[in-house]
């Protein structure tokens, strides 16, 4: 039996642990397209989920090169949705951790970040600049339209940075812990 | 990593690699391995495992090797190169080695 959940994400540790939650109940996520999430009821805890970023597009050499070195490896490719990949694997088969070592966790993270400050870069200036022609034009002709324009550009501003500082955070945390330790 | 001549540690990761492609494997071969020889406690992930084997195929420790029949699993083995890298290492450990022994239960060796 499948089912549809409709719900949107823009921290994807949030989205994975969502994920992991529903699959826990024995709700096994099977495709992802913007905001819809497809369900497919089985077995509670027969899966783990990792999400991750590549470097490129799935249809791109290295991205394919690398799916399939992750199947061969027993995890399964369930969904693409632009660069981001859901990877599940059966819970009996272990410990599932895409990364494992301090090095490649940063390197991740660092590949998320730049994503999300390059959408929030994108809407700081269209923000402010709506923000000032919304109201400029609006006192002179009562019209708002980019007043509210620059909401949504603000609201997009607003969530994003936190989830950027908090990956920071834990990539700090990680190279300090490298100092120490591998 | 130093800059100069002197070379750094290998990583965990890097050394049970080159330690499992003394016998041609493929990705999940090497994880499996990995975990069997430090009795479970290295638990490659396989994202670690993929960066780590194209470094080293970059800088030549390793080949990958041609398969006829399977060309979909693709094996590596450790290259002389490879094989001096960890010959250097299992010095550098063994003074870990000794020297930790030596400071730290005064043992004479």
């Amino acid at each position: 039996m499948k089912s549809v959940v409709r719900r949107l994400f823009v921290n994807f540790e949030k989205e994975e642990k969502w994920i992991n939650d529903m699959a826990a109940k024995g709700m096994n996520f099977i495709d992802y397209s913007f905001s819809r999430y497809l369900f497919e009821k089985g077995t509670p805890g027969e899966y783990v989920y990792r999400i991750e970023l590549l470097n490129n597009l799935p249809s791109h050499p290295e991205s394919k090169a690398y799916i399939e070195f992750m199947e061969e490896t027993g995890a399964e490719c369930v969904s693409t949705y632009w660069r981001w990949v859901y990877f599940r694997k059966k819970a009996a088969d272990g410990a599932f951790d895409i990364y494992s070592d301090y090095d490649s966790r940063i390197k991740h993270y660092k590949r998320v970040i730049s994503l999300v400050a390059a959408v929030m870069i994108l809407n700081i200036v269209p923000a402010i600049s709506n923000l000032y022609l919304g109201l400029f034009l609006g006192a002179k002709s009562g019209i708002y339209a980019n007043a509210f324009v620059s909401i949504a550009n603000w609201i997009v501003v607003v969530t994003f940075m936190p989830m950027i500082v908090s990956y920071v955070k834990k990539i700090r945390k990680m190279k300090k812990e490298k100092k120490l330790y591998e | 990593m130093p800059e100069s001549t002197e070379r750094g540690a290998l990583t965990e990761a890097v050394y049970y690699i080159l330690l499992a492609l003394h016998t041609p494997m493929h990705g999940y071969g090497i994880m499996q391995f990995v975990k069997e020889i430090s009795k479970g406690r290295v638990n490659l992930g396989p994202g670690t495992l993929y960066g780590a084997i194209n470094t080293m195929l970059g800088k030549g420790w390793i080949k990958a090797l041609e398969n006829g029949l399977d060309s979909r699993k693709k094996e590596y083995e450790i290259t002389e190169l490879g094989r001096n890298v960890v010959e250097e290492e299992i010095q550098r450990l063994e003074e870990l080695i000794i020297n930790g022994k030596k400071a730290v239960r005064g043992e004479e060796i």
